[in-house]
Protein backbone atom coordinates (compact mmCIF):
# COMPACT_ATOMS: atom_id res chain seq x y z
CA UNK A 1 0.00 0.00 0.00
CA UNK A 2 1.65 3.27 -0.55
CA UNK A 3 2.16 5.88 2.17
CA UNK A 4 1.04 9.39 2.33
CA UNK A 5 2.90 10.17 5.06
CA UNK A 6 6.40 9.43 6.29
CA UNK A 7 8.09 10.76 9.34
CA UNK A 8 11.58 9.73 10.14
CA UNK A 9 13.41 10.59 13.55
CA UNK A 10 10.89 13.80 12.97
CA UNK A 11 11.71 16.52 15.76
CA UNK A 12 8.99 19.61 16.27
CA UNK A 13 9.97 22.59 17.97
CA UNK A 14 8.73 25.60 18.56
CA UNK A 15 12.14 27.01 20.40
CA UNK A 16 15.64 25.56 20.06
CA UNK A 17 15.92 22.88 23.01
CA UNK A 18 11.88 22.31 23.69
CA UNK A 19 11.21 20.01 21.35
CA UNK A 20 7.52 19.20 21.27
CA UNK A 21 7.65 16.00 18.81
CA UNK A 22 11.24 14.25 19.66
CA UNK A 23 12.88 12.04 16.96
CA UNK A 24 9.59 10.25 16.07
CA UNK A 25 9.31 7.39 13.56
CA UNK A 26 5.77 6.50 11.70
CA UNK A 27 4.16 5.85 8.85
CA UNK A 28 0.43 6.39 7.50
CA UNK A 29 -1.35 4.26 4.55
CA UNK A 30 -2.54 6.11 1.67
CA UNK A 31 -6.49 5.81 2.49
CA UNK A 32 -6.07 5.39 6.32
CA UNK A 33 -8.43 6.16 8.82
CA UNK A 34 -6.41 7.33 11.79
CA UNK A 35 -7.17 8.84 15.12
CA UNK A 36 -4.52 11.08 17.14
CA UNK A 37 -5.57 11.45 20.76
CA UNK A 38 -2.81 13.08 23.86
CA UNK A 39 -3.25 14.87 26.59
CA UNK A 40 -3.96 18.76 26.32
CA UNK A 41 -0.41 20.13 25.34
CA UNK A 42 0.77 17.27 24.37
CA UNK A 43 1.66 18.04 20.78
CA UNK A 44 -0.91 17.22 18.46
CA UNK A 45 -2.15 20.00 16.87
CA UNK A 46 1.68 21.09 16.63
CA UNK A 47 1.93 17.31 14.60
CA UNK A 48 -0.70 18.74 12.33
CA UNK A 49 0.66 21.64 12.12
CA UNK A 50 4.27 20.19 10.69
CA UNK A 51 1.63 17.98 7.78
CA UNK A 52 0.58 20.77 6.32
CA UNK A 53 4.16 22.29 6.89
CA UNK A 54 2.87 25.48 8.67
CA UNK A 55 5.49 24.25 11.19
CA UNK A 56 9.10 23.04 9.55
CA UNK A 57 10.77 19.90 11.23
CA UNK A 58 13.71 21.29 13.28
CA UNK A 59 15.54 17.50 12.23
CA UNK A 60 14.29 14.61 10.52
CA UNK A 61 12.69 13.75 7.36
CA UNK A 62 8.76 14.21 6.69
CA UNK A 63 7.49 13.56 3.15
CA UNK A 64 3.82 13.93 2.80
CA UNK A 65 2.11 12.39 -0.40
CA UNK A 66 5.81 12.12 -1.68
CA UNK A 67 6.61 15.43 -1.27
CA UNK A 68 9.76 16.54 1.57
CA UNK A 69 8.47 19.22 3.86
CA UNK A 70 12.17 19.72 5.18
CA UNK A 71 12.87 22.67 3.09
CA UNK A 72 10.07 22.35 0.31
CA UNK A 73 9.37 25.18 -1.83
CA UNK A 74 6.70 27.51 -1.57
CA UNK A 75 5.09 26.57 -4.90
CA UNK A 76 5.51 23.03 -3.87
CA UNK A 77 4.04 23.53 -0.48
CA UNK A 78 0.90 25.67 -2.37
CA UNK A 79 0.21 22.60 -4.53
CA UNK A 80 0.52 19.93 -1.91
CA UNK A 81 -2.21 22.36 0.39
CA UNK A 82 -4.39 23.07 -2.47
CA UNK A 83 -5.14 18.76 -2.14
CA UNK A 84 -5.66 18.66 1.52
CA UNK A 85 -8.58 19.58 3.44
CA UNK A 86 -7.57 21.00 7.02
CA UNK A 87 -9.94 21.76 10.03
CA UNK A 88 -8.25 24.45 12.35
CA UNK A 89 -8.54 24.05 16.06
CA UNK A 90 -9.06 27.74 16.29
CA UNK A 91 -11.71 27.22 12.95
CA UNK A 92 -9.77 29.87 11.13
CA UNK A 93 -12.90 31.33 8.94
CA UNK A 94 -12.17 34.68 7.00
CA UNK A 95 -14.41 37.18 9.21
CA UNK A 96 -15.11 39.85 6.34
CA UNK A 97 -16.70 36.38 3.64
CA UNK A 98 -19.40 35.29 4.07
CA UNK A 99 -20.01 31.03 5.14
CA UNK A 100 -20.22 30.36 2.03
CA UNK A 101 -17.75 32.26 0.14
CA UNK A 102 -16.01 30.36 3.47
CA UNK A 103 -16.89 27.06 2.56
CA UNK A 104 -15.96 27.34 -1.60
CA UNK A 105 -12.30 29.04 -1.01
CA UNK A 106 -10.56 25.94 -1.49
CA UNK A 107 -12.89 25.32 -4.30
CA UNK A 108 -11.79 28.81 -5.42
CA UNK A 109 -7.76 28.64 -4.71
CA UNK A 110 -8.33 24.83 -7.06
CA UNK A 111 -9.91 26.81 -9.81
CA UNK A 112 -12.71 24.28 -10.27
CA UNK A 113 -15.62 25.71 -12.59
CA UNK A 114 -17.70 28.43 -11.35
CA UNK A 115 -20.48 26.17 -12.57
CA UNK A 116 -20.46 23.46 -10.08
CA UNK A 117 -19.70 25.61 -7.27
CA UNK A 118 -23.49 25.84 -6.71
CA UNK A 119 -24.03 22.42 -7.00
CA UNK A 120 -21.20 21.88 -4.37
CA UNK A 121 -22.36 24.44 -2.45
CA UNK A 122 -25.79 23.09 -1.82
CA UNK A 123 -24.51 19.43 -0.91
CA UNK A 124 -21.96 20.63 1.80
CA UNK A 125 -24.63 23.12 3.40
CA UNK A 126 -27.03 20.05 3.60
CA UNK A 127 -24.46 17.61 4.69
CA UNK A 128 -23.25 20.08 7.42
CA UNK A 129 -27.19 21.66 8.20
CA UNK A 130 -26.13 24.93 7.93
CA UNK A 131 -28.53 25.95 4.66
CA UNK A 132 -30.91 27.80 7.35
CA UNK A 133 -27.55 30.21 7.74
CA UNK A 134 -27.00 31.26 4.19
CA UNK A 135 -25.43 34.59 3.70
CA UNK A 136 -24.22 34.72 7.29
CA UNK A 137 -20.84 36.12 8.40
CA UNK A 138 -18.99 33.80 10.86
CA UNK A 139 -19.69 35.74 13.68
CA UNK A 140 -22.76 35.95 13.75
CA UNK A 141 -22.61 31.97 13.96
CA UNK A 142 -22.52 29.67 16.92
CA UNK A 143 -19.17 27.68 18.15
CA UNK A 144 -20.59 24.53 17.21
CA UNK A 145 -21.84 26.07 13.51
CA UNK A 146 -18.27 27.81 12.94
CA UNK A 147 -17.07 24.38 13.66
CA UNK A 148 -19.87 22.91 10.67
CA UNK A 149 -18.51 25.43 8.23
CA UNK A 150 -14.90 24.66 8.97
CA UNK A 151 -16.03 20.66 8.44
CA UNK A 152 -17.29 22.62 5.12
CA UNK A 153 -14.76 23.92 3.92
CA UNK A 154 -12.48 20.88 4.55
CA UNK A 155 -14.51 19.14 2.16
CA UNK A 156 -15.07 21.89 -0.52
CA UNK A 157 -12.46 20.69 -3.09
CA UNK A 158 -12.62 16.69 -2.22
CA UNK A 159 -9.15 16.80 -1.32
CA UNK A 160 -6.69 13.38 -0.72
CA UNK A 161 -5.72 14.32 2.54
CA UNK A 162 -8.20 15.75 5.06
CA UNK A 163 -6.17 17.05 8.70
CA UNK A 164 -9.21 17.66 11.88
CA UNK A 165 -8.01 18.93 14.88
CA UNK A 166 -10.88 17.97 17.36
CA UNK A 167 -13.80 18.72 14.41
CA UNK A 168 -16.36 17.81 17.11
CA UNK A 169 -14.44 19.56 19.82
CA UNK A 170 -17.80 22.11 20.14
CA UNK A 171 -20.41 20.17 19.22
CA UNK A 172 -23.55 17.93 21.18
CA UNK A 173 -23.84 14.18 20.07
CA UNK A 174 -26.09 14.65 17.32
CA UNK A 175 -23.99 17.20 15.37
CA UNK A 176 -20.53 14.76 16.21
CA UNK A 177 -22.31 12.06 14.92
CA UNK A 178 -22.93 14.01 11.22
CA UNK A 179 -19.33 15.20 11.16
CA UNK A 180 -17.80 11.44 12.17
CA UNK A 181 -20.61 10.32 9.15
CA UNK A 182 -18.97 12.82 6.51
CA UNK A 183 -15.45 11.68 7.73
CA UNK A 184 -16.54 8.20 6.77
CA UNK A 185 -17.96 9.19 3.89
CA UNK A 186 -14.64 10.55 2.62
CA UNK A 187 -12.57 7.79 4.01
CA UNK A 188 -14.60 5.17 2.05
CA UNK A 189 -16.26 4.80 -0.80
CA UNK A 190 -15.21 6.34 -4.39
CA UNK A 191 -13.35 9.17 -2.86
CA UNK A 192 -10.82 7.04 -0.61
CA UNK A 193 -9.41 9.99 1.07
CA UNK A 194 -6.59 9.80 4.01
CA UNK A 195 -7.95 11.10 7.10
CA UNK A 196 -6.15 12.04 9.89
CA UNK A 197 -8.19 13.52 13.06
CA UNK A 198 -7.37 14.83 16.39
CA UNK A 199 -9.82 14.22 19.08
CA UNK A 200 -10.25 13.38 22.47
CA UNK A 201 -13.56 10.69 22.33
CA UNK A 202 -12.89 8.16 19.59
CA UNK A 203 -16.99 7.31 18.72
CA UNK A 204 -17.92 4.06 19.63
CA UNK A 205 -19.32 3.05 16.20
CA UNK A 206 -16.86 3.64 14.25
CA UNK A 207 -17.81 1.75 9.88
CA UNK A 208 -14.56 1.64 8.63
CA UNK A 209 -10.94 0.43 9.73
CA UNK A 210 -9.31 2.68 11.67
CA UNK A 211 -5.78 2.95 13.52
CA UNK A 212 -5.48 5.00 16.72
CA UNK A 213 -2.20 6.71 17.75
CA UNK A 214 -1.29 8.52 20.84
CA UNK A 215 1.20 10.72 21.99
CA UNK A 216 2.82 10.96 25.00
CA UNK A 217 6.05 13.25 26.72
CA UNK A 218 7.26 13.61 22.45
CA UNK A 219 6.77 10.81 21.31
CA UNK A 220 3.94 8.76 19.02
CA UNK A 221 2.86 5.23 19.97
CA UNK A 222 -0.17 3.36 17.96
CA UNK A 223 -2.79 1.78 19.95
CA UNK A 224 -4.02 -1.51 19.66
CA UNK B 1 -22.73 47.37 4.90
CA UNK B 2 -19.65 45.16 5.71
CA UNK B 3 -17.82 45.66 2.32
CA UNK B 4 -18.59 49.40 2.60
CA UNK B 5 -17.42 49.93 5.91
CA UNK B 6 -14.12 47.31 4.27
CA UNK B 7 -13.96 50.85 2.33
CA UNK B 8 -14.59 53.64 3.75
CA UNK B 9 -10.87 54.24 5.84
CA UNK B 10 -8.84 54.44 3.18
CA UNK B 11 -11.11 56.40 1.29
CA UNK B 12 -11.45 58.99 3.62
CA UNK B 13 -7.96 59.03 4.29
CA UNK B 14 -7.21 59.10 0.69
CA UNK B 15 -10.26 61.86 0.05
CA UNK B 16 -8.29 64.14 2.80
CA UNK B 17 -5.58 64.02 1.42
CA UNK B 18 -6.55 64.83 -1.93
CA UNK B 19 -8.72 67.92 -0.45
CA UNK B 20 -5.48 69.25 1.06
CA UNK B 21 -3.53 68.34 -2.23
CA UNK B 22 -6.00 70.42 -4.13
CA UNK B 23 -6.19 73.14 -1.84
CA UNK B 24 -2.76 73.45 -1.75
CA UNK B 25 -3.03 73.76 -5.95
CA UNK B 26 -5.53 76.48 -5.53
CA UNK B 27 -3.22 79.00 -2.77
CA UNK B 28 -0.15 78.27 -4.83
CA UNK B 29 -2.65 79.69 -8.01
CA UNK B 30 -3.89 82.41 -6.00
CA UNK B 31 -0.18 83.67 -5.29
CA UNK B 32 0.82 83.17 -8.57
CA UNK B 33 -1.90 85.28 -9.90
CA UNK B 34 -1.80 87.97 -7.32
CA UNK B 35 2.06 87.90 -8.11
CA UNK B 36 0.84 88.64 -11.96
CA UNK B 37 -1.48 91.06 -10.83
CA UNK B 38 1.63 92.95 -9.06
CA UNK B 39 3.70 92.75 -12.37
CA UNK B 40 1.43 94.47 -14.26
CA UNK B 41 0.31 97.02 -11.80
CA UNK B 42 4.20 97.69 -11.31
CA UNK B 43 6.28 99.76 -13.82
CA UNK B 44 9.61 101.74 -13.91
CA UNK B 45 9.93 105.01 -14.83
CA UNK B 46 13.61 106.05 -16.99
CA UNK B 47 14.28 109.13 -18.05
CA UNK B 48 16.69 109.85 -20.95
CA UNK B 49 18.25 113.03 -22.77
CA UNK B 50 17.44 111.27 -26.00
CA UNK B 51 14.84 109.34 -28.04
CA UNK B 52 15.72 105.46 -27.11
CA UNK B 53 15.48 102.57 -29.21
CA UNK B 54 12.89 100.27 -27.95
CA UNK B 55 14.17 96.64 -28.89
CA UNK B 56 17.41 97.93 -27.56
CA UNK B 57 16.34 98.60 -24.22
CA UNK B 58 14.17 95.68 -24.46
CA UNK B 59 17.21 93.13 -25.13
CA UNK B 60 19.59 94.48 -22.45
CA UNK B 61 17.47 92.44 -20.03
CA UNK B 62 14.94 89.54 -20.46
CA UNK B 63 13.05 90.85 -17.74
CA UNK B 64 12.02 93.55 -19.11
CA UNK B 65 8.60 92.91 -21.40
CA UNK B 66 7.81 96.44 -22.89
CA UNK B 67 8.92 99.94 -23.40
CA UNK B 68 6.38 103.10 -23.84
CA UNK B 69 6.96 106.31 -24.10
CA UNK B 70 5.30 108.56 -21.82
CA UNK B 71 3.58 111.62 -23.20
CA UNK B 72 5.31 114.93 -22.17
CA UNK B 73 2.07 116.41 -23.00
CA UNK B 74 0.42 115.59 -19.71
CA UNK B 75 3.25 117.04 -17.86
CA UNK B 76 3.11 120.14 -20.25
CA UNK B 77 -0.68 120.89 -19.63
CA UNK B 78 0.16 120.87 -16.12
CA UNK B 79 2.39 124.00 -16.69
CA UNK B 80 1.17 127.71 -17.04
CA UNK B 81 -1.46 127.48 -19.65
CA UNK B 82 -1.03 130.63 -21.44
CA UNK B 83 2.34 129.67 -22.77
CA UNK B 84 2.88 130.15 -26.32
CA UNK B 85 2.02 127.24 -28.58
CA UNK B 86 5.70 128.13 -30.39
CA UNK B 87 7.49 128.22 -26.53
CA UNK B 88 5.42 124.73 -25.78
CA UNK B 89 7.04 123.14 -28.95
CA UNK B 90 10.53 124.12 -27.61
CA UNK B 91 10.18 123.19 -24.59
CA UNK B 92 8.74 120.08 -25.82
CA UNK B 93 11.47 119.56 -27.71
CA UNK B 94 14.57 120.53 -24.98
CA UNK B 95 13.13 118.32 -22.46
CA UNK B 96 14.21 114.86 -21.56
CA UNK B 97 12.29 111.80 -23.02
CA UNK B 98 10.18 109.48 -20.15
CA UNK B 99 9.48 105.79 -20.45
CA UNK B 100 7.72 103.29 -18.51
CA UNK B 101 8.75 99.64 -18.54
CA UNK B 102 6.46 97.07 -17.75
CA UNK B 103 8.70 94.04 -16.52
CA UNK B 104 7.12 89.96 -17.13
CA UNK B 105 6.95 89.18 -13.48
CA UNK B 106 7.60 90.96 -10.26
CA UNK B 107 11.32 91.57 -9.81
CA UNK B 108 13.21 91.06 -6.25
CA UNK B 109 15.30 93.83 -5.15
CA UNK B 110 18.44 92.23 -6.27
CA UNK B 111 16.95 92.11 -10.18
CA UNK B 112 16.05 95.88 -9.48
CA UNK B 113 19.38 96.71 -9.22
CA UNK B 114 21.02 94.82 -11.84
CA UNK B 115 18.46 95.78 -14.48
CA UNK B 116 18.99 99.61 -13.09
CA UNK B 117 22.34 98.86 -13.40
CA UNK B 118 22.07 97.65 -17.13
CA UNK B 119 19.83 100.84 -17.89
CA UNK B 120 22.66 103.21 -16.88
CA UNK B 121 25.02 101.51 -18.40
CA UNK B 122 22.96 103.64 -21.39
CA UNK B 123 24.78 106.97 -21.69
CA UNK B 124 21.92 108.88 -22.99
CA UNK B 125 19.66 107.52 -19.62
CA UNK B 126 19.94 109.91 -17.37
CA UNK B 127 17.68 107.84 -14.07
CA UNK B 128 15.80 105.27 -13.45
CA UNK B 129 12.93 105.54 -11.07
CA UNK B 130 12.13 102.24 -8.98
CA UNK B 131 9.54 103.28 -6.68
CA UNK B 132 11.67 101.67 -4.48
CA UNK B 133 9.93 102.35 -1.10
CA UNK B 134 6.77 100.42 -2.11
CA UNK B 135 8.63 97.98 -3.98
CA UNK B 136 10.27 96.57 -1.07
CA UNK B 137 7.20 96.30 1.10
CA UNK B 138 4.88 94.76 -1.25
CA UNK B 139 8.42 92.38 -2.22
CA UNK B 140 7.85 91.53 1.50
CA UNK B 141 4.72 90.69 1.67
CA UNK B 142 4.91 88.15 -1.51
CA UNK B 143 8.00 86.60 0.36
CA UNK B 144 6.01 85.75 3.50
CA UNK B 145 3.08 84.47 1.37
CA UNK B 146 5.94 82.27 -0.24
CA UNK B 147 6.99 81.06 3.05
CA UNK B 148 3.46 79.85 3.82
CA UNK B 149 2.56 77.89 0.83
CA UNK B 150 5.77 76.34 1.55
CA UNK B 151 4.65 75.19 5.27
CA UNK B 152 1.44 74.70 3.38
CA UNK B 153 3.21 71.92 1.28
CA UNK B 154 5.26 70.37 3.99
CA UNK B 155 2.08 70.08 6.18
CA UNK B 156 0.06 68.48 3.52
CA UNK B 157 2.96 65.97 2.61
CA UNK B 158 3.05 65.14 6.36
CA UNK B 159 -1.27 64.60 6.51
CA UNK B 160 -0.72 62.32 3.65
CA UNK B 161 2.37 60.68 5.46
CA UNK B 162 0.69 60.10 8.74
CA UNK B 163 -2.59 59.38 7.32
CA UNK B 164 -1.33 56.79 5.09
CA UNK B 165 1.00 54.92 7.81
CA UNK B 166 -2.39 54.76 9.77
CA UNK B 167 -4.36 53.08 6.70
CA UNK B 168 -0.86 50.86 6.41
CA UNK B 169 -1.83 49.39 10.05
CA UNK B 170 -5.71 49.30 9.94
CA UNK B 171 -4.75 47.52 6.59
CA UNK B 172 -2.44 45.25 8.21
CA UNK B 173 -4.27 44.54 10.82
CA UNK B 174 -6.96 43.69 8.55
CA UNK B 175 -5.79 41.78 5.74
CA UNK B 176 -2.88 39.91 7.37
CA UNK B 177 -5.65 37.36 8.87
CA UNK B 178 -7.25 36.55 5.43
CA UNK B 179 -4.09 35.98 3.73
CA UNK B 180 -2.76 33.82 5.94
CA UNK B 181 -5.76 31.37 6.00
CA UNK B 182 -5.44 31.84 1.97
CA UNK B 183 -2.04 30.74 2.05
CA UNK B 184 -2.47 27.78 4.41
CA UNK B 185 -5.28 26.68 1.31
CA UNK B 186 -2.46 27.10 -0.90
CA UNK B 187 -3.57 30.39 -2.70
CA UNK B 188 -0.46 31.53 -4.44
CA UNK B 189 0.63 35.25 -3.73
CA UNK B 190 -1.34 36.85 -6.06
CA UNK B 191 -4.32 35.24 -5.06
CA UNK B 192 -3.70 36.28 -1.87
CA UNK B 193 -3.03 40.12 -3.13
CA UNK B 194 -5.92 39.95 -5.54
CA UNK B 195 -8.96 41.29 -2.99
CA UNK B 196 -6.08 43.78 -1.71
CA UNK B 197 -5.38 45.63 -4.98
CA UNK B 198 -9.03 45.41 -6.01
CA UNK B 199 -9.90 46.85 -2.91
CA UNK B 200 -7.23 49.19 -3.27
CA UNK B 201 -8.16 50.70 -6.87
CA UNK B 202 -11.71 50.27 -6.09
CA UNK B 203 -11.10 52.71 -3.15
CA UNK B 204 -8.88 55.32 -5.27
CA UNK B 205 -11.43 55.16 -8.05
CA UNK B 206 -14.17 56.60 -5.35
CA UNK B 207 -11.90 58.96 -3.66
CA UNK B 208 -11.43 60.15 -6.97
CA UNK B 209 -14.84 60.64 -7.68
CA UNK B 210 -15.67 62.19 -4.61
CA UNK B 211 -12.94 64.35 -4.73
CA UNK B 212 -14.11 65.56 -8.34
CA UNK B 213 -17.70 66.39 -7.20
CA UNK B 214 -16.75 68.15 -3.68
CA UNK B 215 -14.29 70.38 -6.45
CA UNK B 216 -16.97 70.93 -8.96
CA UNK B 217 -19.42 71.91 -6.04
CA UNK B 218 -16.90 74.34 -4.64
CA UNK B 219 -15.76 75.78 -7.76
CA UNK B 220 -19.17 76.65 -9.02
CA UNK B 221 -19.90 78.70 -5.72
CA UNK B 222 -20.88 81.94 -5.84
CA UNK B 223 -19.19 82.81 -2.64
CA UNK B 224 -15.99 81.20 -3.23
CA UNK B 225 -15.78 83.86 -6.84
CA UNK B 226 -16.15 86.65 -4.47
CA UNK B 227 -13.57 86.58 -1.98
CA UNK B 228 -11.23 85.90 -5.11
CA UNK B 229 -12.68 89.07 -7.22
CA UNK B 230 -12.14 91.10 -4.06
CA UNK B 231 -8.85 90.69 -4.23
CA UNK B 232 -8.56 91.11 -7.56
CA UNK B 233 -7.55 87.92 -8.78
CA UNK B 234 -8.69 85.24 -11.13
CA UNK B 235 -8.25 81.82 -9.93
CA UNK B 236 -9.05 78.39 -11.47
CA UNK B 237 -10.22 76.65 -8.77
CA UNK B 238 -10.94 73.71 -10.25
CA UNK B 239 -9.78 72.34 -13.20
CA UNK B 240 -11.46 69.58 -14.75
CA UNK B 241 -9.46 67.60 -16.88
CA UNK B 242 -5.63 68.11 -15.51
CA UNK B 243 -6.71 68.74 -11.41
CA UNK B 244 -9.25 65.26 -11.84
CA UNK B 245 -6.11 64.17 -13.25
CA UNK B 246 -4.47 64.85 -10.89
CA UNK B 247 -6.06 63.52 -8.44
CA UNK B 248 -6.67 60.10 -10.28
CA UNK B 249 -2.88 59.69 -10.33
CA UNK B 250 -2.11 60.59 -6.40
CA UNK B 251 -4.90 58.18 -5.17
CA UNK B 252 -4.08 55.31 -7.56
CA UNK B 253 -0.19 55.87 -6.60
CA UNK B 254 -0.96 56.00 -3.13
CA UNK B 255 -3.08 52.66 -2.86
CA UNK B 256 -0.94 50.43 -5.24
CA UNK B 257 1.67 51.62 -2.98
CA UNK B 258 0.04 50.98 0.41
CA UNK B 259 -1.27 47.74 -1.21
CA UNK B 260 2.29 46.50 -2.71
CA UNK B 261 3.89 47.38 0.94
CA UNK B 262 1.23 45.46 3.20
CA UNK B 263 1.57 42.24 0.61
CA UNK B 264 5.66 42.19 1.10
CA UNK B 265 6.00 42.36 4.78
CA UNK B 266 3.23 39.96 5.46
CA UNK B 267 4.31 36.98 7.65
CA UNK B 268 2.37 34.13 7.78
CA UNK B 269 1.43 33.11 11.53
CA UNK B 270 2.01 29.73 12.49
N1 LIG C 1 2.87 28.99 18.32
C1 LIG C 1 3.47 28.44 19.40
N2 LIG C 1 4.61 28.97 19.88
C2 LIG C 1 5.24 28.43 20.94
N3 LIG C 1 4.79 27.35 21.59
C3 LIG C 1 3.67 26.75 21.17
C4 LIG C 1 2.95 27.27 20.04
N4 LIG C 1 1.87 26.49 19.84
C5 LIG C 1 1.91 25.53 20.79
N5 LIG C 1 2.98 25.68 21.59
C6 LIG C 1 3.37 24.81 22.68
O1 LIG C 1 3.51 23.49 22.19
C7 LIG C 1 2.96 22.55 23.08
C8 LIG C 1 2.01 21.65 22.33
O2 LIG C 1 0.94 22.42 21.87
P1 LIG C 1 -0.22 21.86 20.96
O3 LIG C 1 -1.06 22.98 20.53
O4 LIG C 1 0.39 21.04 19.89
O5 LIG C 1 -0.98 20.94 21.99
P2 LIG C 1 -2.25 20.02 21.75
O6 LIG C 1 -1.84 18.63 21.98
O7 LIG C 1 -2.88 20.34 20.46
O8 LIG C 1 -3.19 20.50 22.94
P3 LIG C 1 -4.78 20.70 22.99
O9 LIG C 1 -5.41 19.38 23.19
O10 LIG C 1 -4.98 21.57 24.18
O11 LIG C 1 -5.17 21.37 21.72
C9 LIG C 1 2.30 23.34 24.19
O12 LIG C 1 3.10 23.25 25.34
C10 LIG C 1 2.26 24.75 23.71
O13 LIG C 1 2.53 25.63 24.76
MG1 LIG D 1 -4.51 21.30 19.81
Amino acid sequence: MDKVIIARDLSLAYSKDEPIINKVNFVIDSGSFVFITGASGSGKSTLLKSLYGALKPQSGSLVVAGVELNGVSRSKLNFLRQHMGIVFQDYKLIKEWTIEKNIMLPFMIAGYDKVQQQTQLDKLLNHVRLKHQVGKYPQELSGGEQQRVAMARALSHTPVLILADEPTGNLDDYSSQLIWNLLEGANSSDWKATVIVVTHHIPESMSVDYKHYHIEYGSIHEVT
Amino acid sequence: MKSLKNHLSLIVALLSILFSLQTFIVVDRAIASYKQNLANNYSLVVVSKKRLQKDVIVSKNPLINEINEISPDTVLKKLDGDMKRKEREFLKLSLPKFYKLKLSHYPSPDEINSLTKALLRDSSIVKVETFSRTHDTTYKLLLLFKSVISLFAISVAIVTILLISKELKIWQFKHNERMSIMALHGAPIWLRSAVLFRLAIVDALVATFLGFLLFSYIASSAWIAEQFSYIGIDVVVFDTFKDSLMMFSVSMTLSIFLATIIVLVHKEEV
